[in-house]
């Protein structure tokens, strides 16, 4: 135990002073943060539409006028001509076209139920499938508004309409899209697990480029002696990004705590733990910082891409579904999610708790395990 | 095991691969000698000192350092010796007093025992006014001195030192050899490389290693009298023909 004292001891010396680490530690995370909150945010702010209206009805245009009245579509036009509009959409000038036929009004009120259709542009996927979810609430609204049991019934031209069931249940605690909401807890996750695990695994790599780790194995200190005194101060690293880096969000996003801060700590501690394991295993097989690099970004990226931070597990393949229970980003940015945004407690997150206990203690053995003090 | 013996090889081999560094070599070193282990760039030297220290795996062969098996026993061997690299590896960032708190804790000494050996380590290298300055600061042959020192931080039986004294001054090489002196009076061993042959004459015997093989083992004295030269640098260049 006094050996791991004195090794956490140096490595703490040598995190502070190092010039270059303090500041990652702050700033990259702040940065990151706002960055890709807005870059890599799915908000959808301006959508473009054109109205096709050829009933020239009370109705149709009440429709028109809820529209313009919205502030996430801009009218481009309101044409007679569906040629007119297929155009501007060919010439990716417009991202929906709303047609109502003619007759709509009066078939609606001889009691039948005409269709309104709307053509998505799917070549701007993201515009145009949030933007028809929101189109269909503004009709369903006004469907409402007029008093009548039958509601306007509309078909659509492409499927993705449809998707606006699934849109709106899978934000239903995020009702306003806030997607900085969305993901700064992601991003922040994202940041801990990459920092760390890069940080980790240089470190070690380092010691044996410049040979001090070999002054090192000529001591009777024992291996996990030597793992724990690399992992406990580069987990007290991870514990100050993620708190740097909620602390912004919170300040900058404003996003909502709603759940237990104590059981995002307990998750982040226990995942730090996991990723740390990790980036030790890796740091066991590399001889060089480069190789070490290269290795943990081929992790890295594999991680990041398939963690649910830009598309969701849930519209994933089955077989990628699977392929993300050993990837302990997926499990602590779901974990903030769920206990930042939805408020859940332990028991909703009680699986991301067990898989990524398993990982950790996974990691953290074959680290221990290939750490050779004799070559 | 002859008690009177720090170290005993016997058949020791290191291959990478097709490459034999090290070939069957054996040897004895006695309890309290100094022990000049010469031999050509490359001629396997290190990779000799790294299996007696339980760095590297012997392929073939048996040790046995402070009557612990090398390859077996490893990790006791490691309690009783100390080791300076020929690559300098202490910590940079850290100060002179932090190496040797580092050093002192990874091999268990107490608190006490760390400050006092702190405080004379400093002292017999004058290094009190460097004491809080980054080590990266000091001139080469205080850090060599500073590492042989620390080397020796928990009072080891053997000391193993891999060309401690390359790359400096000629009146920094006379002090590092007074200290060797000192220590192998304290009952120590010294297993020791060198490329500077008026250092293999301070040694006690000295071995002479030629593309892995141990070509010559005798005292200095004998040495030149059977290679009938005046100089140790005559007999390792009669042995040595590249
Ligand atoms: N890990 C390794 N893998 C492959 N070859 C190695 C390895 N380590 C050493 N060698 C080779 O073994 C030979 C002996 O190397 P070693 O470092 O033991 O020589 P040395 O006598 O210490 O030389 P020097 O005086 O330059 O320090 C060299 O040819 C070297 O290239
Ligand atoms: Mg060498």
């Amino acid at each position: 135990m006094q050996t791991l004292r004195y090794l956490i001891q140096k490595e703490f010396i040598q995190i502070f002073r190092n010039k270059a680490l303090l500041p990652m530690m702050t700033l990259l995370p702040i940065i990151q943060l706002i960055v890709l909150s807005n870059a890599a945010s799915n908000d959808v702010k301006d959508v473009r539409l054109v109205m096709v209206d050829n009933d020239q009805s009370e109705i149709s245009r009440s429709l028109t006028r809820k529209i313009s009245a919205n502030d996430r579509f801009t009218l481009v036009e309101v044409s007679f001509s569906h040629d007119a509009a297929f155009e501007l959409m060919q010439r990716n000038k417009v991202d929906i076209i709303l047609e109502v036929p003619s007759n709509f009004e009066r078939e609606y009120y001889r009691g039948e139920t005409p269709k309104v259709q709307m053509l998505v542009n799917a070549i701007n996927g993201q515009q145009a499938t949030v933007g028809s979810g929101y189109l269909n609430n503004i009709i369903a609204s006004l469907s409402a508004e007029i008093q009548r049991d039958e509601s306007l019934v509309m078909s659509t031209s492409t499927p993705r309409a449809t998707a606006l069931v699934e849109v709106s249940s899978n934000n239903w605690y995020n009702p306003e899209l806030k997607y900085p909401h969305f993901m700064a807890p992601g991003i922040l996750a994202e940041l801990a697990a990459l920092l760390t695990i890069v940080l980790s695994a240089m470190n070690v790599v380092r010691e044996r480029e410049i040979g001090t780790i070999e002054q090192i194995n000529v001591t009777p200190i024992k291996k996990w002696e030597f793992i724990l005194g690399k992992l406990v101060p580069f987990l007290c690293i991870g514990l100050i990004l993620v708190t740097v880096g909620l602390v912004a969000s919170k300040l900058i996003f404003d996003i909502p705590i709603r759940g237990s801060l104590l059981l995002v700590f307990g998750y982040a501690i226990i995942n730090l733990i996991c990723v740390l394991g990790l980036g030790l295993l890796i740091s066991n097989f590399a001889d060089t910082q480069q190789q070490a690099i290269f290795v943990a970004f081929f992790f890295v990226l594999i991680f990041i891409l398939m963690c649910g931070l830009f598309t969701p597990i849930e519209s994933m393949p089955k077989w990628a579904q699977y392929a993300t229970i050993p990837n302990p980003l997926a499990h602590f940015i779901s974990v903030t999610r769920k206990v930042l945004l939805k408020g859940s407690g332990f028991w909703d997150i009680r699986w991301e708790f067990i898989y990524t206990i398993i990982l950790a203690i996974l990691f953290n053995v074959a680290a221990v395990w290939s750490y050779k003090k004799q070559q | 095991m002859d008690k009177r013996n720090a170290i005993e090889v016997e058949g020791l081999t290191k291959r990478f691969g097709d490459f034999t560094a090290v070939d069957a070599i054996s040897f004895q070193v006695a309890k309290g000698e100094i022990f000049g282990f010469l031999g050509a760039n490359g001629a396997g030297k290190t990779t000799a000192m790294k299996m007696l220290i339980g760095l590297s795996r012997p392929t073939e062969g048996m040790g046995k350092v402070a009557g612990f098996d090398i390859d077996k026993e490893a990790e006791q061997v490691k309690r009783n010796i100390g080791y300076m690299s020929q690559k300098f590896s202490l910590y940079d960032d850290l100060t002179p007093k932090e190496n040797v708190r580092f050093y002192g804790g990874v091999y268990g000494l107490s608190k006490n025992r760390i400050k006092e050996k702190t405080r004379e380590i400093l002292k017999e290298l004058h290094l009190e006014e460097v004491a809080n300055k980054p080590v990266v600061a000091l001139p080469l042959g205080w850090k060599q001195r500073l590492a042989f020192a620390i080397s020796m931080v928990h009072d080891p039986d053997i000391v193993f030192l891999d060309e401690p004294t390359g790359g400096v001054d000629p009146y920094v090489r006379r002090q590092f050899w007074e200290t060797i002196y000192q220590v192998a009076e304290q009952g120590r061993t010294i297993f020791v490389t060198t490329h500077y042959m008026d250092e293999a004459e301070y040694c006690d015997r000295v071995s002479i290693m030629v593309t892995g093989k141990i070509e010559a083992l005798d005292t200095p004295e004998k040495l030149k009298e059977e290679y009938n030269a005046n100089t140790m640098d005559e007999v390792f260049l009669k042995l040595v023909r590249y």
